[in-house]
Protein backbone atom coordinates (compact mmCIF):
# COMPACT_ATOMS: atom_id res chain seq x y z
CA UNK A 1 0.00 0.00 0.00
CA UNK A 2 2.97 2.27 0.43
CA UNK A 3 3.44 2.36 -3.31
CA UNK A 4 2.86 5.84 -4.64
CA UNK A 5 0.58 6.02 -7.61
CA UNK A 6 0.69 9.06 -9.80
CA UNK A 7 -2.20 10.55 -11.67
CA UNK A 8 0.18 12.71 -13.65
CA UNK A 9 1.59 9.51 -15.25
CA UNK A 10 -1.86 8.27 -16.05
CA UNK A 11 -4.04 11.02 -17.27
CA UNK A 12 -4.10 14.43 -15.74
CA UNK A 13 -7.53 16.04 -15.45
CA UNK A 14 -6.22 19.04 -17.30
CA UNK A 15 -2.75 18.29 -18.66
CA UNK A 16 -2.20 21.74 -20.15
CA UNK A 17 -2.13 23.57 -16.84
CA UNK A 18 -1.25 20.83 -14.36
CA UNK A 19 2.03 22.05 -12.96
CA UNK A 20 2.53 21.05 -9.34
CA UNK A 21 1.71 17.84 -7.61
CA UNK A 22 1.15 16.88 -4.02
CA UNK A 23 1.40 13.59 -2.14
CA UNK A 24 -2.12 12.75 -1.00
CA UNK A 25 -2.23 10.20 1.84
CA UNK A 26 -5.66 8.71 2.36
CA UNK A 27 -6.54 6.77 5.49
CA UNK A 28 -8.23 3.46 4.56
CA UNK A 29 -10.17 1.57 7.18
CA UNK A 30 -13.13 -0.77 7.11
CA UNK A 31 -14.26 -1.56 10.66
CA UNK A 32 -15.82 -4.82 9.44
CA UNK A 33 -12.51 -6.30 8.31
CA UNK A 34 -9.58 -4.16 9.43
CA UNK A 35 -7.79 -4.04 12.76
CA UNK A 36 -6.39 -0.59 12.13
CA UNK A 37 -6.15 1.96 9.35
CA UNK A 38 -3.58 2.01 6.57
CA UNK A 39 -2.53 4.92 4.39
CA UNK A 40 -2.63 4.82 0.61
CA UNK A 41 -0.47 7.35 -1.14
CA UNK A 42 -1.10 9.10 -4.44
CA UNK A 43 0.71 11.79 -6.30
CA UNK A 44 -1.97 14.21 -7.46
CA UNK A 45 -1.53 17.24 -9.73
CA UNK A 46 -3.14 20.40 -8.47
CA UNK A 47 -3.79 24.02 -9.31
CA UNK A 48 -3.92 27.03 -7.05
CA UNK A 49 -7.68 26.48 -6.73
CA UNK A 50 -7.81 22.68 -6.42
CA UNK A 51 -9.60 21.60 -3.25
CA UNK A 52 -8.74 18.57 -1.16
CA UNK A 53 -12.11 17.08 -2.12
CA UNK A 54 -11.31 17.45 -5.82
CA UNK A 55 -7.98 15.69 -5.26
CA UNK A 56 -9.74 12.81 -3.47
CA UNK A 57 -12.30 12.57 -6.27
CA UNK A 58 -9.42 12.51 -8.80
CA UNK A 59 -8.02 9.51 -6.96
CA UNK A 60 -11.42 7.84 -7.02
CA UNK A 61 -11.78 8.49 -10.74
CA UNK A 62 -8.32 7.38 -11.81
CA UNK A 63 -7.12 4.84 -9.25
CA UNK A 64 -9.39 3.47 -6.64
CA UNK A 65 -13.08 3.97 -6.80
CA UNK A 66 -13.53 2.23 -3.45
CA UNK A 67 -12.23 5.19 -1.39
CA UNK A 68 -15.20 6.07 0.81
CA UNK A 69 -15.87 9.79 1.14
CA UNK A 70 -19.11 11.66 1.77
CA UNK A 71 -19.81 14.86 -0.11
CA UNK A 72 -22.59 16.59 -1.93
CA UNK A 73 -22.62 20.35 -2.45
CA UNK A 74 -18.88 20.96 -2.96
CA UNK A 75 -19.41 24.50 -1.66
CA UNK A 76 -19.36 24.38 2.16
CA UNK A 77 -23.11 24.22 2.42
CA UNK A 78 -24.23 20.64 2.99
CA UNK A 79 -21.78 19.85 5.82
CA UNK A 80 -20.93 16.38 4.49
CA UNK A 81 -17.22 16.46 3.76
CA UNK A 82 -15.65 17.14 7.17
CA UNK A 83 -12.41 15.25 7.74
CA UNK A 84 -9.00 15.63 9.33
CA UNK A 85 -6.75 17.36 6.82
CA UNK A 86 -3.15 17.45 7.97
CA UNK A 87 -4.36 16.76 11.50
CA UNK A 88 -7.03 19.46 11.74
CA UNK A 89 -10.76 19.11 11.16
CA UNK A 90 -11.73 20.95 7.97
CA UNK A 91 -14.19 20.72 5.10
CA UNK A 92 -12.48 18.99 2.15
CA UNK A 93 -14.47 21.08 -0.34
CA UNK A 94 -13.52 24.33 1.40
CA UNK A 95 -9.81 23.64 1.82
CA UNK A 96 -7.51 24.40 -1.07
CA UNK A 97 -4.37 22.30 -1.34
CA UNK A 98 -2.36 25.45 -2.05
CA UNK A 99 -3.39 27.03 1.25
CA UNK A 100 -2.08 24.07 3.25
CA UNK A 101 1.47 25.03 2.34
CA UNK A 102 2.71 21.45 2.39
CA UNK A 103 3.95 18.86 -0.10
CA UNK A 104 2.03 16.17 1.75
CA UNK A 105 -1.69 16.21 2.40
CA UNK A 106 -2.93 13.58 4.84
CA UNK A 107 -6.66 12.96 5.07
CA UNK A 108 -8.25 10.93 7.87
CA UNK A 109 -11.78 10.54 9.20
CA UNK A 110 -12.89 13.12 11.78
CA UNK A 111 -12.19 12.21 15.39
CA UNK A 112 -14.94 11.70 17.93
CA UNK A 113 -17.26 10.17 15.32
CA UNK A 114 -17.57 6.44 14.58
CA UNK A 115 -15.96 5.52 11.25
CA UNK A 116 -18.22 3.94 8.64
CA UNK A 117 -15.38 3.40 6.17
CA UNK A 118 -12.27 5.36 5.18
CA UNK A 119 -13.22 9.05 5.40
CA UNK A 120 -16.94 8.65 6.01
CA UNK A 121 -18.18 8.90 9.60
CA UNK A 122 -21.52 8.39 11.33
CA UNK A 123 -23.48 11.50 12.27
CA UNK A 124 -26.24 9.88 14.34
CA UNK A 125 -24.96 11.19 17.64
CA UNK A 126 -24.55 14.74 16.36
CA UNK A 127 -28.10 14.68 15.01
CA UNK A 128 -29.35 13.25 18.32
CA UNK A 129 -27.70 15.94 20.44
CA UNK A 130 -28.87 18.57 17.97
CA UNK A 131 -32.43 17.31 18.31
CA UNK A 132 -32.10 17.14 22.08
CA UNK A 133 -31.87 20.91 22.45
CA UNK A 134 -35.19 21.32 20.56
CA UNK A 135 -33.99 23.12 17.42
CA UNK A 136 -37.28 24.80 16.58
CA UNK A 137 -39.33 27.73 17.86
CA UNK A 138 -41.06 26.90 21.13
CA UNK A 139 -44.13 28.97 21.99
CA UNK A 140 -47.71 28.41 23.01
CA UNK A 141 -48.93 29.12 19.50
CA UNK A 142 -46.17 27.17 17.75
CA UNK A 143 -48.27 26.13 14.80
CA UNK A 144 -49.58 28.97 12.68
CA UNK A 145 -53.31 29.06 11.96
CA UNK A 146 -54.24 29.27 8.32
CA UNK A 147 -55.24 32.93 8.51
CA UNK A 148 -52.02 34.03 10.28
CA UNK A 149 -48.90 35.48 8.71
CA UNK A 150 -45.37 34.58 9.85
CA UNK A 151 -44.07 35.57 13.33
CA UNK A 152 -42.71 39.08 13.01
CA UNK A 153 -39.15 40.06 13.86
CA UNK A 154 -37.16 43.25 13.36
CA UNK A 155 -33.87 43.28 11.43
CA UNK A 156 -32.06 44.11 14.69
CA UNK A 157 -33.57 41.08 16.40
CA UNK A 158 -32.42 38.94 13.50
CA UNK A 159 -28.82 40.08 14.02
CA UNK A 160 -28.84 38.58 17.53
CA UNK A 161 -28.88 35.02 16.26
CA UNK A 162 -28.32 34.92 12.48
CA UNK A 163 -24.64 34.09 12.99
CA UNK A 164 -25.57 30.90 14.83
CA UNK A 165 -28.17 29.98 12.21
CA UNK A 166 -25.26 29.58 9.76
CA UNK A 167 -24.45 26.15 11.21
CA UNK A 168 -24.34 23.44 8.52
CA UNK A 169 -24.04 20.53 11.00
CA UNK A 170 -20.67 19.50 9.62
CA UNK A 171 -19.42 18.38 13.04
CA UNK A 172 -15.95 19.95 12.75
CA UNK A 173 -16.49 21.69 16.10
CA UNK A 174 -17.35 18.43 17.85
CA UNK A 175 -14.24 16.88 16.31
CA UNK A 176 -11.94 19.67 17.58
CA UNK A 177 -13.45 19.92 21.08
CA UNK A 178 -11.09 18.71 23.85
CA UNK A 179 -14.01 17.52 25.99
CA UNK A 180 -15.34 15.35 23.17
CA UNK A 181 -11.95 13.57 22.99
CA UNK A 182 -12.79 11.63 26.15
CA UNK A 183 -16.47 12.20 26.95
CA UNK A 184 -18.99 10.20 24.91
CA UNK A 185 -21.98 11.82 26.63
CA UNK A 186 -21.08 15.50 26.27
CA UNK A 187 -23.78 17.36 24.38
CA UNK A 188 -21.07 19.11 22.34
CA UNK A 189 -20.42 22.57 20.86
CA UNK A 190 -22.65 22.07 17.81
CA UNK A 191 -25.79 21.42 19.86
CA UNK A 192 -24.94 24.04 22.48
CA UNK A 193 -24.45 26.70 19.80
CA UNK A 194 -27.86 25.77 18.38
CA UNK A 195 -29.41 26.01 21.85
CA UNK A 196 -28.16 29.59 21.90
CA UNK A 197 -29.40 30.21 18.36
CA UNK A 198 -32.99 29.58 19.54
CA UNK A 199 -32.64 31.19 22.95
CA UNK A 200 -31.47 34.39 21.22
CA UNK A 201 -34.37 34.34 18.75
CA UNK A 202 -36.98 36.94 19.73
CA UNK A 203 -39.80 34.71 18.40
CA UNK A 204 -38.84 31.86 20.71
CA UNK A 205 -40.17 31.35 24.23
CA UNK A 206 -38.29 28.14 25.06
CA UNK A 207 -35.32 29.64 26.91
CA UNK A 208 -36.04 27.98 30.26
CA UNK A 209 -36.78 24.62 28.64
CA UNK A 210 -33.46 24.66 26.79
CA UNK A 211 -31.44 25.93 29.75
CA UNK A 212 -32.92 23.00 31.73
CA UNK A 213 -31.84 20.53 29.05
CA UNK A 214 -28.22 21.71 28.94
CA UNK A 215 -27.88 22.20 32.71
CA UNK A 216 -26.83 18.64 33.48
CA UNK A 217 -23.59 16.85 34.30
CA UNK A 218 -22.66 16.12 30.67
CA UNK A 219 -24.18 19.37 29.48
CA UNK A 220 -22.81 22.90 29.24
CA UNK A 221 -20.60 22.64 32.35
CA UNK A 222 -18.18 20.34 30.51
CA UNK A 223 -17.16 23.26 28.30
CA UNK A 224 -13.86 24.81 29.43
CA UNK A 225 -13.78 27.60 26.84
CA UNK A 226 -10.76 26.19 24.99
CA UNK A 227 -12.27 27.74 21.85
CA UNK A 228 -11.08 25.04 19.41
CA UNK A 229 -14.66 24.65 18.11
CA UNK A 230 -14.75 28.27 17.00
CA UNK A 231 -11.32 28.04 15.40
CA UNK A 232 -12.33 25.21 13.08
CA UNK A 233 -15.90 26.26 12.26
CA UNK A 234 -16.03 26.85 8.47
CA UNK A 235 -19.11 29.09 8.70
CA UNK A 236 -18.05 31.55 11.39
CA UNK A 237 -20.68 30.29 13.83
CA UNK A 238 -18.35 30.77 16.84
CA UNK A 239 -19.93 28.10 19.08
CA UNK A 240 -17.68 29.13 22.00
CA UNK A 241 -19.31 32.56 22.06
CA UNK A 242 -22.83 31.14 22.11
CA UNK A 243 -21.92 28.65 24.81
CA UNK A 244 -20.48 31.32 27.12
CA UNK A 245 -23.61 33.47 26.59
CA UNK A 246 -25.75 30.49 27.59
CA UNK A 247 -23.63 29.91 30.65
CA UNK A 248 -23.94 33.62 31.40
CA UNK A 249 -27.72 33.05 31.73
CA UNK A 250 -27.23 30.05 34.00
CA UNK A 251 -24.68 31.83 36.19
CA UNK A 252 -26.77 34.98 36.44
CA UNK A 253 -24.33 37.23 34.54
CA UNK A 254 -27.04 37.79 31.91
CA UNK A 255 -30.81 37.83 32.06
CA UNK B 1 -9.15 3.51 15.05
CA UNK B 2 -10.85 0.30 16.09
CA UNK B 3 -12.53 2.23 18.86
CA UNK B 4 -16.21 2.67 18.30
CA UNK B 5 -16.32 6.43 18.32
CA UNK B 6 -12.77 7.01 17.11
CA UNK B 7 -12.29 9.37 20.05
CA UNK B 8 -8.90 11.02 20.25
CA UNK B 9 -8.59 10.26 23.96
CA UNK B 10 -6.35 11.98 26.45
CA UNK B 11 -3.61 12.21 23.81
CA UNK B 12 -5.79 14.45 21.69
CA UNK B 13 -6.98 16.43 24.68
CA UNK B 14 -3.46 17.35 25.78
CA UNK B 15 -2.07 17.92 22.28
CA UNK B 16 -1.62 21.71 22.32
CA UNK B 17 -0.21 22.07 18.83
CA UNK B 18 -3.19 22.63 16.60
CA UNK B 19 -5.58 25.19 18.00
CA UNK B 20 -3.63 28.24 19.07
CA UNK B 21 -2.81 29.84 22.40
CA UNK B 22 -6.34 29.30 23.79
CA UNK B 23 -5.89 25.52 23.69
CA UNK B 24 -2.47 25.89 25.34
CA UNK B 25 -4.11 27.97 28.10
CA UNK B 26 -6.71 25.21 28.49
CA UNK B 27 -3.96 22.64 29.00
CA UNK B 28 -1.95 24.86 31.38
CA UNK B 29 -5.10 25.58 33.40
CA UNK B 30 -5.70 21.84 33.86
CA UNK B 31 -2.08 21.09 34.71
CA UNK B 32 -1.75 23.98 37.14
CA UNK B 33 -5.14 23.17 38.71
CA UNK B 34 -4.09 19.59 39.30
CA UNK B 35 -0.62 20.72 40.46
CA UNK B 36 -2.17 23.11 42.96
CA UNK B 37 -4.53 20.42 44.19
CA UNK B 38 -1.53 18.16 44.72
CA UNK B 39 0.29 20.96 46.51
CA UNK B 40 -2.76 21.71 48.65
CA UNK B 41 -2.96 18.12 49.86
CA UNK B 42 0.78 17.99 50.47
CA UNK B 43 0.52 21.31 52.28
CA UNK B 44 -2.12 19.98 54.68
CA UNK B 45 0.08 16.96 55.32
CA UNK B 46 3.11 19.19 55.80
CA UNK B 47 1.43 21.53 58.26
CA UNK B 48 0.02 18.56 60.20
CA UNK B 49 3.63 17.89 61.19
CA UNK B 50 3.17 20.54 63.84
CA UNK B 51 1.54 17.75 65.84
CA UNK B 52 4.99 16.16 66.08
CA UNK B 53 6.20 19.14 68.05
CA UNK B 54 8.84 21.71 67.23
CA UNK B 55 11.51 19.21 66.16
CA UNK B 56 9.21 17.43 63.77
CA UNK B 57 8.06 20.74 62.30
CA UNK B 58 11.59 22.04 61.80
CA UNK B 59 12.66 18.69 60.34
CA UNK B 60 9.97 18.77 57.76
CA UNK B 61 10.44 22.43 56.92
CA UNK B 62 14.11 21.77 56.26
CA UNK B 63 12.98 19.96 53.09
CA UNK B 64 11.97 23.28 51.58
CA UNK B 65 15.44 24.69 52.25
CA UNK B 66 17.12 22.35 49.77
CA UNK B 67 17.69 23.15 46.09
CA UNK B 68 14.97 20.67 45.10
CA UNK B 69 12.65 22.26 47.66
CA UNK B 70 13.33 25.71 46.21
CA UNK B 71 12.65 24.53 42.67
CA UNK B 72 9.41 22.92 43.83
CA UNK B 73 8.29 26.14 45.53
CA UNK B 74 9.19 28.19 42.44
CA UNK B 75 6.94 25.87 40.40
CA UNK B 76 4.14 26.32 42.94
CA UNK B 77 4.49 30.11 42.66
CA UNK B 78 4.28 29.90 38.86
CA UNK B 79 1.28 27.57 38.98
CA UNK B 80 -0.49 29.80 41.49
CA UNK B 81 -0.01 32.99 39.49
CA UNK B 82 -0.94 31.51 36.10
CA UNK B 83 -3.95 29.65 37.50
CA UNK B 84 -5.29 32.75 39.24
CA UNK B 85 -4.70 35.14 36.32
CA UNK B 86 -6.07 32.80 33.70
CA UNK B 87 -8.83 31.71 36.09
CA UNK B 88 -10.13 35.27 36.30
CA UNK B 89 -10.07 35.48 32.50
CA UNK B 90 -11.98 32.20 32.16
CA UNK B 91 -14.52 33.17 34.82
CA UNK B 92 -15.31 36.36 32.88
CA UNK B 93 -15.50 34.38 29.63
CA UNK B 94 -17.74 31.77 31.20
CA UNK B 95 -20.09 34.56 32.19
CA UNK B 96 -20.21 35.79 28.62
CA UNK B 97 -18.03 38.82 29.35
CA UNK B 98 -15.55 39.92 26.68
CA UNK B 99 -16.39 37.11 24.25
CA UNK B 100 -17.50 39.46 21.48
CA UNK B 101 -20.89 40.26 20.01
CA UNK B 102 -22.88 38.20 17.50
CA UNK B 103 -22.37 39.58 14.01
CA UNK B 104 -22.86 38.33 10.48
CA UNK B 105 -19.76 36.26 9.83
CA UNK B 106 -17.59 36.97 6.85
CA UNK B 107 -14.64 35.15 5.28
CA UNK B 108 -12.11 34.23 6.70
CA UNK B 109 -14.46 33.81 9.69
CA UNK B 110 -12.12 34.81 12.51
CA UNK B 111 -14.11 33.94 15.64
CA UNK B 112 -14.89 36.98 17.79
CA UNK B 113 -14.72 34.92 21.00
CA UNK B 114 -11.04 34.22 20.39
CA UNK B 115 -10.24 37.92 20.52
CA UNK B 116 -7.20 39.96 21.50
CA UNK B 117 -8.58 40.68 24.98
CA UNK B 118 -8.50 37.02 25.87
CA UNK B 119 -5.17 36.50 24.15
CA UNK B 120 -3.71 39.39 26.15
CA UNK B 121 -5.21 37.80 29.29
CA UNK B 122 -3.45 34.51 28.54
CA UNK B 123 -0.10 36.02 27.60
CA UNK B 124 -0.08 38.33 30.62
CA UNK B 125 -0.88 35.42 32.95
CA UNK B 126 2.11 33.57 31.51
CA UNK B 127 4.38 36.63 31.78
CA UNK B 128 3.20 37.38 35.33
CA UNK B 129 3.84 33.76 36.33
CA UNK B 130 7.35 33.95 34.85
CA UNK B 131 8.10 37.23 36.65
CA UNK B 132 6.81 35.84 39.96
CA UNK B 133 8.93 32.72 39.49
CA UNK B 134 12.02 34.80 38.80
CA UNK B 135 11.34 36.94 41.87
CA UNK B 136 10.85 33.76 43.92
CA UNK B 137 14.14 32.37 42.64
CA UNK B 138 15.92 35.62 43.42
CA UNK B 139 14.61 35.51 46.99
CA UNK B 140 15.22 31.81 47.62
CA UNK B 141 18.49 31.29 45.81
CA UNK B 142 19.82 34.77 46.48
CA UNK B 143 20.18 34.27 50.21
C1 LIG C 1 -7.71 32.71 43.13
C2 LIG C 1 -7.42 31.48 42.91
C3 LIG C 1 -8.11 30.62 41.85
C4 LIG C 1 -8.90 30.94 40.80
C5 LIG C 1 -9.34 32.32 40.33
C6 LIG C 1 -9.27 29.71 40.15
C7 LIG C 1 -10.07 29.59 39.03
C8 LIG C 1 -10.37 28.42 38.40
C9 LIG C 1 -11.27 28.29 37.27
C10 LIG C 1 -12.05 29.40 36.62
C11 LIG C 1 -11.29 26.98 36.91
C12 LIG C 1 -12.11 26.35 35.80
C13 LIG C 1 -11.31 26.32 34.53
C14 LIG C 1 -12.07 25.67 33.42
O1 LIG C 1 -13.26 25.90 33.22
O2 LIG C 1 -11.42 24.92 32.69
C15 LIG C 1 -10.41 26.27 37.81
C16 LIG C 1 -10.15 24.93 37.72
C17 LIG C 1 -9.44 24.21 38.67
N1 LIG C 1 -8.81 24.73 39.78
FE1 LIG C 1 -8.71 26.70 40.29
N2 LIG C 1 -8.70 28.66 40.82
C18 LIG C 1 -7.99 29.17 41.88
C19 LIG C 1 -7.27 28.48 42.83
C20 LIG C 1 -7.14 27.10 42.86
C21 LIG C 1 -6.46 26.35 43.92
C22 LIG C 1 -5.82 26.97 45.15
C23 LIG C 1 -6.54 25.04 43.58
C24 LIG C 1 -6.01 23.80 44.30
C25 LIG C 1 -6.22 23.56 45.54
C26 LIG C 1 -7.25 24.95 42.31
C27 LIG C 1 -7.52 23.77 41.65
C28 LIG C 1 -8.23 23.68 40.49
C29 LIG C 1 -8.47 22.45 39.77
C30 LIG C 1 -8.03 21.05 40.17
C31 LIG C 1 -9.22 22.78 38.63
C32 LIG C 1 -9.76 21.82 37.56
C33 LIG C 1 -8.88 21.89 36.36
C34 LIG C 1 -9.56 21.35 35.13
O3 LIG C 1 -10.43 20.49 35.22
O4 LIG C 1 -9.19 21.79 34.03
N3 LIG C 1 -7.61 26.22 41.93
N4 LIG C 1 -9.85 27.18 38.70
S1 LIG D 1 -20.99 25.15 14.55
FE1 LIG D 1 -19.64 25.34 12.74
S2 LIG D 1 -18.21 23.60 12.93
FE2 LIG D 1 -19.95 23.18 14.28
S3 LIG D 1 -21.34 21.91 13.05
FE3 LIG D 1 -22.02 24.05 12.84
S4 LIG D 1 -20.97 24.80 10.99
FE4 LIG D 1 -19.92 22.90 11.60
S1 LIG E 1 -19.37 18.84 0.05
FE1 LIG E 1 -20.94 20.01 1.04
S2 LIG E 1 -19.81 20.92 2.67
FE2 LIG E 1 -18.23 20.00 1.53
Amino acid sequence: MAQVSSIADEQAPNPLSASKSVLLRISRFNPEFDESNKFMEFSVPYQKWTTVLEAILDVKKHFDHSVAVRYSCRQATCGSCGMLINGKPRLACFTKISELDSDVVTVEPMNNFPVIRDLAVKFERLFDTHQKIKPYLIRDDTELESDQREFLQSPQELENFIQFANCIKCGLCNSACPTMTTDSSFVGPQALAQAYRYVADSRDKGKDTRLDIIDESHGIWRCHFAGSCSQVCPKGVDPAMGIQFLRGYLLGFRS
Amino acid sequence: MTQDENKEGVKGMVNPGRYGIERIAYLLMRLTGLGLLGYFIAHIYETSNILRGRMGWDDFLAMTQTTEGHIFLVLVIGMCVFHTGNGIRIMMGHGGVGVGKPARPDYPYDPASQNYRHKIGIYSSIVLAAVAMMYGMAVMFGE
